[in-house]
Formats: C-alpha cells, structure tokens, sequence
C-alpha cells in the first residue's frame, strides 16, 4: 500500500557565521499510513520540533521532500492542522473566534451558519461548549490547549502535527486532554504525528513510535510497534505486562542514547584560596573588592 | 516613615506653596520684571473666569484661546498617526524598507520644529493668507510623527513568531494577515507611539503660534510679551501645561485599555 505521508531525505542545516554549517536533522525518513498515530519522542534539543516543523511547511527543509496523499508539499497550509507547544490562541479574539479564524479559511464556500456550527460543534467536543466566548486570558492553559486542539481539527486537516501540545500542563489535565484528543482522532479517522518527549504519553497514544537519536545531525533511530488494541483505556494498559516491556525498551533506548552526549571534563579541582583572617573583616573585604575591580 | 491617608493631596499642595514661595521671592528681590503671584492673579483673573469670552482677536477668554490651539494640534496630530502609522508598518514588515530610509528618519527627527516652521511658511506660501495654518499643520505633523513612526516599526518587528505561524499554517491572506494579526498585536505599542506624538504636537503648537501669529494659547502668550503684559505669559504657560497633562492622562487610559487586549 502506498503511504499516506512520506518523507525521504529530509534534513536541516543551518549555517554558521564561523566554520561549517550546523547539521540538526540529517536523512530523515518516515512513512505513515493513513489514519496511523505516529509518536516522535527524543531528547530535548534533538531536532524533533525541528521535523515537525518542515512537515507544517514552517521551516523549509534544506534537503529532501515529502508526499501528503500523494502530492508533493511545500509551504504550510491548512491541510496540515498544527497543535502548538504553547497553544498560540491570539489573545484578541475569543476561542471561539480563534477556531474561526481558520475555519472560514478552509470552508469559505460554507454559509456563516454552518461555519460557526462547525466552530462550535470542535469547540464543544473538546469540552469548551460553556467558555468558547471567553479570551484566552480568562482560559486555563488546559483549556486553551482545548480550543488549540479545537482549531487543529476544525481545519479538516489531512494531518494532525501536534508539537509537545500537553507539555505544559500539569499531569491530570494531561490525561485529560489526551483522551480529549485520542476521542476526536478516532471519530475523525486523522493521521497524526505527535512530537513528546514522555514514554508513557507516547505509548497511550500510538500506534507506533519513533524514536529519535540525539543531535546534532539527528535522524531516526528505532521504531517501536505499539500493538495495544483500540479503543484503549489508561488503566486496562496499566494491567497489561507488554506495556512495561515497551515501556522498558523506550526508556533504555533515551538513557543510552543521552550517554553518547559529549560530556565535559569536571573542573579540575582547585583548592579555595586560604586567605589570613585579618582579610575576611568587612571592610576589608570591601577594599580588596574595589582594588580587585 | 509612617505614611498620612491624605498623602497624595498633601504632598502635592507643599510642593506648589515652596514653588510659589520661591516665586513671590524672586519677584520681590532680584527678578523686578517678574509679576507677583497675586499679581498675576489679578491681571489674569478676566481671562480665567470669562474662560470663553471674545473681546477682540488677541483678548480672548484663556479657554478659547486654548481651544483653537487644540483644534489645529488635532489636525495636525491627525495627520501625523495618519501618516505615521504606515510608515511605521512598512519600516517594520520590509528590511530594504528599513535600510532606504531609516538614516534618513535618524537625521530629521531631531530637527527642531523652530526649524521646520520656516519651510512649512515657505511651502505653502502660494496659498496666501492660509500659508501660517498650512505651514503650522505641516510642522505639528512632521515634528510629531516620530515615535508613531518608529514606535510602530518597533511594534511590527516585535509580533510574536507565534501568531505569525498560526497565519502561516492557516494561509492568511495579506490582508487577514495584517488586520487579523499584525495590527492587533502591534495596537499597544503604537498607542504608546501615539502618546508620545500628541505631547509633542502640543509643544510644538506654542511654537507655531508664535512663530505665526495665530491666535491660540502660543500666539496671546508672545503677543502679550511684546505688549509687555508678564502676568500673562505665566498664565499661559500655567495652563499649556495643565492641558499637556490632561492629554497625556487621557493618552494613557486609552493606551492602558490596549495594553491588556
């Protein structure tokens, strides 16, 4: 079968004032199937952001290309809906007019009704029926993530990019969004690629997971089938002995992956300079200051 | 210190009474050409409580005099935000922009509006008698148009990558771009770009008074130099100030209520 999403070659160099150009992701490839829960989990700083942000068409690619449903894509645009780290909603609109905003981009042959019954139809499944007309500044961050999730999925997009969307939440919203977005991926059949950096949040979710090796030049390094049947419930996981082997075999690859970071050599010790007392009086101290200065 | 409830009137009040203090000294010791307070109060009294009175073209009451200054300054500053604000956006969306005129823009701000009054005469001098208003109008909006301008610009180049993004993966197009975007995320700093442009409209309309003869707060205060009536020219300096606060407070609320959308 053909994939749905293909990458072949992607990479991203920048260059640098002095010396040769910064590879941060070399040779990346990936293929998705339709309708699949695709994970990439890493290291901070490893370049995972990095790809799904040539994936939304944010950063443009130095190398490589990719095929969305068979065409070529280059560019963002509203077949990729993107969820954000920090949700992005712009402080001066209502959720409900952030969720608009979009919507009447993509469904401009819609009539104003039916584009603010689907604007409200995401935003009430995403639990936010009773606050879509508050600003962000009167949301909690979970419920901003809400409406942000709210007005990836109103796009209709092809693909659903989710950048580390639950990483600033505390850890009960977290499982409470995660089921938020697990329930409105199965309704509407999306393929989503989902960029964390916690196993367990990876395993919830996916139907695969790729790990990532550190950078610089970072590129994929194993894939993890995660077979759990579907619908999946947090606790019938939690029963499940093959989830702590998947979860054991993750962890171990991210430890051995973070020893291959260079590290530096500890400071040599130095012993603190043994000064006579006299020296340690206020103004002393004070005079040694200035003379020193 | 312990602090008194009535503090913010308090302190004020002793602040006035050491400057009128020192002033009905030095009028009473080495500055003789300068009127007494109370003196000053007296010459001036018809002009503060017959505030809208019309006596002549230069004896009017100190409000009319102030309220045709305002009018000109809100031309003027009108012209200014108008101008200004696409400036601005243009200096802060377009690096070539930037660089053609930005050295440009560095030189003629600190231009003195002294300076620039002359050739706003000389500019509309073909409109004949309406040359001092015109040339008056083109010095309060060239004068004041800079932090609006570079306020903007600053504005523009300060929107969130974010919110930028968020236009990207939804295809804005220029125009949702700007009125959706980029121009609710810059309205705070151009408010404040549009403060500083009405405190320097207002000080520089004294100076196109003068300069013209119109009539307004500017023009009675030079002309009541040269009639050597001194009680009056503390007068209008006393109330060029207080309005100069009134419009900065005014500025300020309007700027507080942006800040927080």
């Amino acid at each position: 079968m053909k994939p749905f999403l293909e990458l072949s070659q992607i990479g991203k160099t920048y260059p640098t004032p002095a010396g040769p150009p910064a590879v941060i992701v070399e040779n990346f490839n990936l293929r998705l199937r339709k309708g699949e829960f695709v994970t990439l989990i890493g290291h901070s700083g490893c370049g995972k952001s990095t790809v799904l942000s040539m994936i939304a068409g944010l950063t443009e690619p130095s190398t490589g290309g990719m095929i969305l449903a068979g065409r070529e894509v280059a560019g963002a645009g509203p077949d990729r809906g993107v969820v954000f780290q920090a949700p992005c909603l712009l402080p001066w609109f209502t959720a409900f007019e952030n969720v608009m905003l979009g919507v009447d981009q993509v469904y401009y042959t819609a009539d104003a009704e039916e584009r603010r019954q689907i604007a409200e139809y995401y935003l009430s499944v995403v639990g936010l029926g009773e606050a879509m007309h508050l600003r962000p500044a009167s949301l909690s961050q979970g419920m901003r993530q809400r409406a942000g999730i709210a007005r990836a999925f109103a796009l209709s997009p092809k693909l659903l990019l989710l950048d580390e969307p639950f990483g600033m939440l505390d850890s009960l919203t977290r499982y409470e969004l995660q089921e938020v977005l697990l329930d409105l991926w199965q309704r509407n059949q999306k393929t989503a690629l989902m960029v964390t950096h916690d196993v367990d949040e990876a395993l919830f979710l996916s139907d695969r997971v790729v790990m990532m090796t550190n950078g610089p030049a970072a590129t994929v390094g194993e894939v993890l089938e995660v077979g759990f049947p579907r619908p999946r419930s947090r606790a019938q996981l939690l029963a499940d002995p093959a989830y702590y082997a998947l979860r054991e075999q993750l962890i171990g690859f991210l430890e051995e992956r973070s020893h291959l970071r260079p590290v530096a050599a500890p400071p040599p010790a130095v012993p603190p300079p043994s000064r006579p007392a006299a020296s340690r009086r206020p103004l002393q101290r004070l005079l040694g200051a200035l003379t020193a200065a | 210190m312990k602090r008194l409830k009535l503090d913010w009137l308090i302190l004020p009040l002793f602040g006035l009474a050491v400057i009128l203090a020192a002033w009905a000294i030095s009028s009473a010791t080495w500055a003789s050409n300068l009127p007494s307070p109370l003196k000053t109060w007296e010459s001036s009294r018809d002009y503060v409580l017959q505030p809208f009175a019309k006596r002549g073209e230069m004896d009017q009451g100190i409000l009319r005099f102030t309220w045709y200054s305002l009018v000109l300054v809100a031309q003027g500053y009108a012209l200014a935000v108008l101008v200004g604000t696409p400036i601005g956006f243009l200096l802060g969306l377009s690096r070539t922009f930037a660089r053609t005129f930005d050295p440009l823009i560095q030189i003629l701000r600190p231009v003195s509006p002294l300076a620039w009054l002359p050739l706003g005469l000389v500019l509309f001098l073909n409109t004949g008698k309406e040359a001092g208003t015109y040339g008056a109008l083109f010095t309060i909006a060239i004068c004041s148009m800079w932090p609006t301008v570079l306020n903007t610009a600053v504005g523009v180049r300060a929107v969130p990558q974010d919110y930028l993004n968020v236009g990207r993966v939804l295809k804005l197009s220029r125009w949702k771009m700007l009125t959706r975007i980029l121009i609710p995320a810059t309205l705070p700093y151009m408010f404040t770009g549009f403060r500083l442009s009405l405190g320097i409209a207002w000080l520089v309309i004294v100076a196109a008074e003068m300069l013209t003869g119109r009539p307004g707060v500017g023009g009675f205060l030079w002309q009541e130099y040269n009639s050597l009536i001194y009680e009056h020219i503390i007068l209008s300096i006393i109330v060029i100030g207080l309005v100069g606060f009134v419009l900065d407070r005014l500025m300020s609320l309007l700027e507080s209520r942006f800040k927080t959308a």
